[in-house]
């Protein structure tokens, strides 16, 4: 058994995703099957390897910055117009601190 | 007009000739793809406002003498993970049934800059996550060759609108295949370029270290015409290569002769013998062309799907965090708190294959497990990516399968994400390499099914991978008309 019922309780907690009973015993029979598979990179002795974050290519170091020059914003309206909730320019949650 | 047998070529010169408008071509175009889309459902909308004032920019430019650009009047269906100004964009997702965006890609605005009429937004695996379209908030599409049968994910509706003909060409999305495989599924061209050579600017992202845009086509000539227009350097992507774009279009010049093509022998083992006998044919065609083909290995392929699996999930649980109920369109109506906001939000908006890859994503990167997983595969992604660099010291490119098999029923695979996953393994090694590959129809099963076969070069040289391909579809259409 590579995940238990709890560690995928936790896992979906640290995700913030709702998982209702059924989900959470489909994916830890999943994830289970998954995680045996990925052990097979074990296999292979990395220890003199550099981890690779991205593909590279050539060029000066400062080649992928844009230049400096202000453009028009967005703008609030057009930001705002898909929340679900928005009021006086700014996006609106559920209350989060208690008086 | 017919079409479906339109080409980028054939349109122009009917605009040049005055034989129709460009108004005129959209607006037979999406009568067309109206007509025929419940065949597939491979389109989610379509989009006649904007292609129609597409369509008129190209007349008057006619009108008043200019060039109308390299797509000028072209049909094309634009993945529904790439957002579109003014159009709902959902992603396949029902988080963003309604979310409209205020802005173009650059993929997008380039391809209109050039003439191009966009018909409307293609259907997709939610998030481009799966391989067989059925993932999609908005019902699976079917394979226009084969409607029991999957048209290939994650881009399957590009692909299908392709192969159906209601549009020219189309834009696709490839993390880990989702160009190649489903263009391989229809019997269409799939390009995925090199990463860094399409601005992802306005593509949804997945996984940012492997995403792509990439063109599908019904000819190789026009999927590298489309590149051309869509590729280089842009300033809203800090990722995309200041690198000049060659005119692939131009370059095709038929004589391949004296190339050197190696074939990865890890790549020929696990095929159905159909499947395995088309790319065999493939090769000796490419061989009698003039091709000097060579065994090679890519030893650390058996450890491509891990590494993937790892490295893309972990992207994307980081990547679709944002989906949180507050910015964007939908969030749950059953919710005192804010975290009780951002868990059921989730919860209730994400399908299935989406929550299981951010479970997974998530997993691999919590504490005590991201050296034992996500640096493990970051090292062995660098492994394969070196198997590649070695091989392309000794071959100008790779020829390979696309999938294991073609194009299952639908419902198949469904119950089994290792066994979906297991399938993605010859093309997802070029995404963690991030080399151009791309899909090209070489023949169909005795059950009718197209088989594509996969053409591999060194980054930044799209031009030798389409030129190969080119000639290798005119061999076959010069053959086709001999019998």
């Amino acid at each position: 058994m590579k995940i238990t019922e709890k560690e995928v309780r936790y896992v979906a907690g640290l995700a913030n995703l709702n998982l209702s009973e059924d989900e959470v015993a489909r994916f830890q029979a999943d994830l289970d099957e998954i995680l045996q598979h990925i052990d097979k990179l074990n296999e292979i002795d990395t220890s003199a390897v550099e981890p690779m974050a991205q593909v590279l290519f050539e060029g000066e170091e400062t080649g992928t910055l844009r230049a400096d020059v202000p453009v028009p914003p967005l703008g609030n309206e057009a930001a705002l117009a898909n929340a679900p909730q928005s009021g006086a320019g700014y996006f609106k949650v559920p209350k989060v601190i208690e008086r | 007009m017919d079409i479906p047998s339109l080409t980028i070529d054939s349109i122009r010169e009917g605009l040049l000739a005055r034989r129709w408008s460009a108004a005129e071509l959209a607006t037979e175009a999406l009568r067309f793809a109206e007509a025929e889309n419940p065949k597939t459902n491979a389109y989610l909308r379509f989009s006649p406002e904007r292609a129609l004032a597409a369509a008129r920019a190209v007349d008057e430019r006619i009108a008043r003498g200019e060039d109308p650009g390299a797509l000028a009047g072209v049909p094309v269906a634009v993945k529904d993970v790439i957002v579109t100004r003014g159009v709902r964009t959902t992603c396949g997702s029902r988080l963003l049934a309604n979310y409209v965006p205020p802005y173009d890609a650059t993929a997008v605005e380039r391809l209109e800059a050039a003439g191009g009429v966009i018909v409307g937004k293609t259907n997709c695996d939610e998030f481009a996550m799966g391989s067989s379209n059925e993932n999609s908030a908005f019902g699976p599409v079917r394979n226009p060759v084969a409607p029991d049968r999957v048209p290939g994910g994650s881009s399957g509706g590009s692909a299908a609108a392709v192969a159906q003909g209601t549009a020219v060409v189309a834009l696709g999305s490839d993390t880990g295949g989702s160009v190649r495989q489903p263009a391989s599924f229809c019997g269409v061209v799939g390009v995925t370029p090199t990463y860094g050579r399409v601005s992802r600017y306005g593509l949804t992202a997945f996984a940012s270290s492997l995403d792509h845009i990439g063109p599908l086509a019904r000819t190789v000539k026009d999927s590298a015409t489309l590149l051309g227009v869509i590729a280089g350097r842009d300033p809203c992507d800090s990722t995309s290569a200041p690198i000049d774009v060659p005119d692939y279009a131009a370059a095709l010049d038929r004589n391949v002769k004296g190339l050197k093509l190696g074939l990865p022998r890890e790549y020929l083992k696990d095929l159905t013998s159909e499947s395995g006998d088309l790319i065999g044919r493939g090769v000796e065609t490419l061989r009698g062309l003039g091709c000097e083909v060579r065994d090679i290995s890519l030893p650390n392929t058996d450890y491509a799907v891990a590494c993937y699996y790892i490295i893309a999930t972990a992207e994307a649980s980081s990547n679709l965090a944002r989906y949180d109920g507050v910015r964007y369109t939908f969030r749950s109506a059953h919710s005192e708190t804010l975290a009780d906001m951002y868990r059921n939000t989730r919860g209730e908006g994400f399908g299935a294959e989406c929550k299981r890859r951010i479970m997974l994503g998530t997993y691999v990167l919590s504490a005590g497990y991201y050296d034992a997983y996500y640096l493990k595969a970051q090292k062995v992604r660098a492994l394969i990516a070196g198997d590649f660099r070695k091989a392309f010291e000794q071959v100008d490119a790779i020829v390979a399968p696309v999938s294991p098999f073609p194009a299952f029923k639908l419902g198949e695979k469904v119950d089994d994400p290792l066994a979906m996953y297991l399938s993605d393994i010859y093309t997802i090694t070029g995404d963690l390499a991030g080399i151009p590959c791309m899909s090209v129809p070489c023949g169909r099963t005795a059950g009718g099914l197209p088989v594509g076969m996969q053409i591999l070069t060194r980054h930044f040289d799209e031009t030798t991978m389409f030129r190969l391909a080119d000639a290798y579809e005119q061999t076959l259409a010069n053959a086709r008309e001999q019998n």
